[in-house]
C-alpha cells in the first residue's frame, strides 16, 4: 500500500503554504491544542513548530496516560504486593515500560523490583495475560494505565478471561477517558482556537465520541493522524475552518478512523466497565473520567482482595511544572529544571518518565524553541 | 505505550493473527476487527488490531486534499 506518500516532504512543503496563507487571513495569535503523547513526538520529530507560521501555536495537553496515573495509586500497588508476600501469596506484577520507571515520593516499580519483587515489563495486556495461564500457581496482576486505545485491549483480554474462568489474572485499572479531560481543561479555563483529536483514541471512540466538545464548547476540531501530513492537514483542516469562522469537526485520518469509531471494542469496554470520576495527577478529580470494573467482576480488580488505604503523597516534587504543561498552558522549556536537574535519566516528574511525555520528547529531540 | 502501527495480517488462527510491521512480526489479537482477512492492514496497537487501514479512504483523502490545495492557488 503507498501509505508513503503521508510521509511526504512535497506535499508537506504544499500543506505549510496553505497553512501560511490562512495564518495570514486570519492575522490574530491562533492557539492549538493536541492531547496525544504521539502527536507531540511527531511535532518535535519532524520540527513543526518551527516551521509553522509565528501566529500559530501549538500546545500539547495531557496527552500520556503514564504522566496522568496518579502516584498514590503506583504506591498503593507496592504496598499491595508488600502486603502479599507477608501473607505468603507470590504475585507477579506486569506493567508497560514506562509506567516501570514513573517516580513517586515513594519510589517506583522499578525500585521494587531492585527490592527483590517479581516485577515485569510487558508490551501489551495479552502478554502478562499468558503469563497467567503459564504460571497457573501465582497471581498476575496488570497494573493497567491507558486511554480508550489501551482499554480496549484491556477489555478484551479481561473479557477472554472472565469467559473463560481465569482466577489467576487481575488488573488495578487506572483506565482513563479523553474527552472528559478535554472538557475539564475547557472549564478551567485552557483557551484554544482548536483541537487536533488523538487519532488512535479516535479509532476507538469515533469522530462521534468527540463531538459534544464541538457543539456545547464551540471548539473546532479536526482527527488527525499521525504522520507529519496528517498532522500538518490537521493544522490546515483547523486554520481554514477558524478563517472561515465555523465551528465543525471534521476527519483528516478517514483511512483509519470512522464516525461511529470501533463499535465492537466500545461494546465490550462498556459492558466490563462503569464511568467513575478519577484523578489525573497534577490535574485534580475530573467528573466522569475513569474506568472501574463493574460489580459483577470485581474479582479481577486486584484492590477487592488486598485493602490498602492510598498514602497521601504529593502529586509532584517542588519546581516540576507538569500540571502547567498537562493544561496546555506550558512547554517544557519553560520549566527551570528542564534539562539542568530533569532528564531522562534522572527525571523528577513523570512528563520526562515517558516515552509519550512532552518532556522527555522535547528532550530527546534536543527541541529548544 | 501507545505507539499503534500498521501492520500487514500474514496468517489468522481464531482470534490471534500474525502480522508483519514491514519485517518484523508479531503476533496481534483481532477480536475487534472481526471481518479482518489476510493482506489486510490493520493498526495495532499494545498487541490488539484497533481497526483495520482502508486503502480506499486514503487514496480518497490524499484527492480531496490536492483539490483543496490547488483550489487554494487560484
Ligand atoms: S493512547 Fe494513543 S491516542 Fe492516546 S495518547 Fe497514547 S498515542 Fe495518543
Ligand atoms: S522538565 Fe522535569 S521537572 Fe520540569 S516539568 Fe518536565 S518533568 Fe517536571
Amino acid at each position: 500500500m503507498e501509505l508513503s506518500i503521508f510521509q511526504d516532504k512535497e506535499l508537506a512543503q504544499k500543506i505549510l503554504q496553505g497553512i501560511k496563507r490562512e495564518a495570514e487571513r486570519i492575522g490574530r495569535e491562533v492557539k492549538l491544542m493536541h492531547v496525544c503523547g504521539t502527536h507531540e513526538d511527531t511535532v518535535t520529530r519532524s520540527g513543526i513548530r518551527s516551521l509553522l507560521p509565528e501566529n500559530v501555536k501549538v500546545m500539547s495537553g495531557p496527552g500520556c496516560p503514564v504522566c496522568i496515573t496518579p502516584a498514590e495509586d503506583i504506591a498503593t500497588m507496592m504496598e499491595i504486593m508488600r502486603m502479599a508476600k507477608e501473607e505468603g501469596e507470590e504475585i507477579i506484577l506486569t506493567t508497560f515500560g514506562d509506567m516501570y520507571k514513573i517516580p513517586t515520593a515513594m519510589g517506583s516499580f522499578a525500585d521494587l523490583r531492585s527490592e527483590g519483587f517479581d516485577v515485569r515489563i510487558v508490551y501489551s495486556i495479552y502478554d502478562s495475560y499468558k503469563i497467567a495461564l503459564k504460571e497457573k500457581d501465582k497471581l498476575v496482576v496488570h497494573f493497567s494505565p491507558g486511554f480508550e486505545t489501551t482499554t480496549a485491549p484491556a477489555a478484551g483480554i479481561l473479557k477472554e478471561a472472565i469467559d473463560r474462568g481465569i482466577e489467576n489474572f487481575k488488573i488495578y485499572s487506572v483506565h482513563r477517558l479523553t474527552p472528559p479531560a478535554v472538557e475539564a481543561l475547557i472549564k478551567q479555563g485552557t483557551v484554544f482556537d482548536g483541537l487536533i483529536d488523538p487519532g488512535h483514541v479516535s479509532t476507538i471512540i469515533g469522530v462521534k465520541g468527540w463531538e459534544y466538545i464541538t457543539t456545547e464548547y464551540g471548539v473546532p476540531q479536526v482527527v488527525a493522524g499521525f504522520e507529519p501530513v496528517d498532522f500538518l492537514m490537521g493544522v490546515f483542516m483547523l486554520l481554514r475552518m477558524i478563517r472561515k469562522g465555523e465551528v465543525k469537526i471534521e476527519n483528516q485520518y478517514t483511512r483509519v478512523v470512522k464516525y461511529e469509531g470501533n463499535v465492537e471494542a466500545q461494546k465490550t469496554i462498556k459492558a466490563l466497565f462503569d464511568v467513575v470520576d478519577a484523578k489525573w495527577r497534577a490535574l485534580g478529580v475530573i467528573p466522569k473520567s475513569g474506568l472501574e470494573l463493574k460489580k459483577e467482576y470485581k474479582d479481577y480488580e486486584i484492590r477487592t482482595f488486598y485493602k490498602v488505604k492510598p498514602p497521601e503523597l504529593p502529586d509532584l516534587e517542588k519546581g516540576c511544572i507538569c500540571g502547567a504543561i498537562l493544561r496546555g498552558l506550558a512547554l517544557p522549556t519553560q520549566c527551570p529544571l528542564f534539562g539542568k536537574k530533569c532528564t531522562p535519566r534522572n527525571p523528577v516528574g513523570p512528563c520526562m518518565v515517558s516515552y509519550e511525555g512532552t518532556c522527555q520528547i522535547f528532550y530527546k529531540y534536543g527541541a529548544l524553541f | 505505550m501507545c505507539l499503534a502501527m500498521p501492520a500487514k495480517v500474514i496468517e489468522i488462527k481464531d482470534n490471534v493473527a500474525i502480522v508483519d510491521f514491514g519485517g518484523v512480526r508479531r503476533e496481534a489479537r483481532i477480536d475487534f476487527v472481526k471481518d479482518v482477512k489476510v493482506g489486510d492492514y490493520v493498526i495495532v496497537h499494545t498487541g490488539f488490531a484497533i481497526e483495520k487501514l482502508d486503502e480506499k479512504a486514503a487514496l480518497e483523502s490524499l484527492k480531496a486534499w490536492e483539490e483543496v490545495m490547488k483550489a487554494m492557488e487560484e
